[in-house]
């Protein structure tokens, strides 16, 4: 069996799906404490300009770290061990 | 944010603002002091819990107990504070130990240092930054002790540069051999952060 293996822009389709997804009803995975919950039941610190911090609510884990500078959003995802999409 | 802040009297003390003169690059004043956290404030009990260390690449750990690290030697220190969010505040108050009082007789070849706080707050500098009378463990500021929204009972101030590397609720500090990002150092800020070089995002 041979590898097929593409660059990628063979996954934009599938992933594409997947980052549109309904941010609220979706279900994370905590890295802290492995709780699972919806996303819009989370915490979230809106810090001025500086970024936005989204934490679990049972152990303050920074699930997802997004901050915005002078190319776009740098979104950190290293506190979420997976999502869910609905 | 409490009233207090503006109602002692301390406007009159202020060095005289000449615009464009004392701000770095791309900053604007403010008179008030805003309040940004990225968590909740944390409330450590000080008698029964808290405790300010330094650790990692040291000879041996040091430890002060709330009122241990009150008897330190302590210093005044007025500085000029920049955010880099843009805002500045000249000519704050402080009261606080020195780090290099927390370094005396420390023995290392440790070349950077994170700082750790309560909640779970880090940042990253070199060692070079927070010696030689440039940084400092504060605990009162305006006269009055640091109030929790601002990062009591201690935060760090390291004036020179942008006012995250200040961190709040800090407990101590890990000296490393490596350089390691902080909390939005790892998130697109500028791992040094110097505001006269304007240093706000990687690659700046």
């Amino acid at each position: 069996m041979g590898e097929f293996r593409l660059d990628g822009n063979a996954a934009a389709g599938p992933l594409r799906e997947v980052f549109s997804f309904e941010v609220t009803t979706a279900q994370y995975s905590c890295v802290g404490c492995g709780r699972t919950d919806r996303l819009g039941a989370a915490m979230v610190y809106e810090v001025r300009q500086l970024g936005t911090i989204v934490r679990c609510p049972s152990c303050d884990n920074p699930l997802i770290r997004l901050a915005h500078n002078r190319e776009g959003y740098l979104v950190d995802l290293r506190g979420t061990r997976y999502l869910t999409t609905g | 944010m409490s009233g207090g802040f503006f109602s002692r009297g301390f406007r009159g003390r202020r060095r005289p603002v000449e615009q464009g003169t004392q701000l770095p690059p791309g900053q604007y004043l403010v008179e008030g002091f805003p309040v940004l956290s990225a968590g909740p404030t944390p409330r450590t009990p000080l008698e029964e819990e808290w405790d300010f260390s330094i650790i990692g690449e040291v000879d041996e750990p040091r430890r002060w107990t709330w009122k241990e690290f009150q008897a330190l030697p302590s210093e005044e220190i007025t500085r000029d504070i920049h955010c880099v969010t843009k805002w500045s505040k000249l000519g704050t108050r402080w009261e606080g130990v020195s780090v290099d009082t927390l370094l005396e007789g420390v023995e290392t070849a440790a070349e950077f240092v994170m700082a750790f706080c309560d909640g779970g707050y880090t940042t990253n500098m070199p060692l070079e930054e927070v010696i030689g009378g440039k940084a400092w463990v504060a605990y009162a500021y305006e006269g009055e002790p640091l109030e929790p929204e601002h990062g009591g009972p201690v935060r760090l101030l390291v004036p020179h540069l942008y006012f995250w590397k200040s961190a709040k609720w800090v407990r101590g500090l890990r000296l490393l051999n490596h350089d390691e990002p902080g909390f939005w150092e790892s998130l697109g800020y500028h791992n040094h952060g110097d505001p006269w070089r304007e240093q706000r995002y990687w690659g700046d």
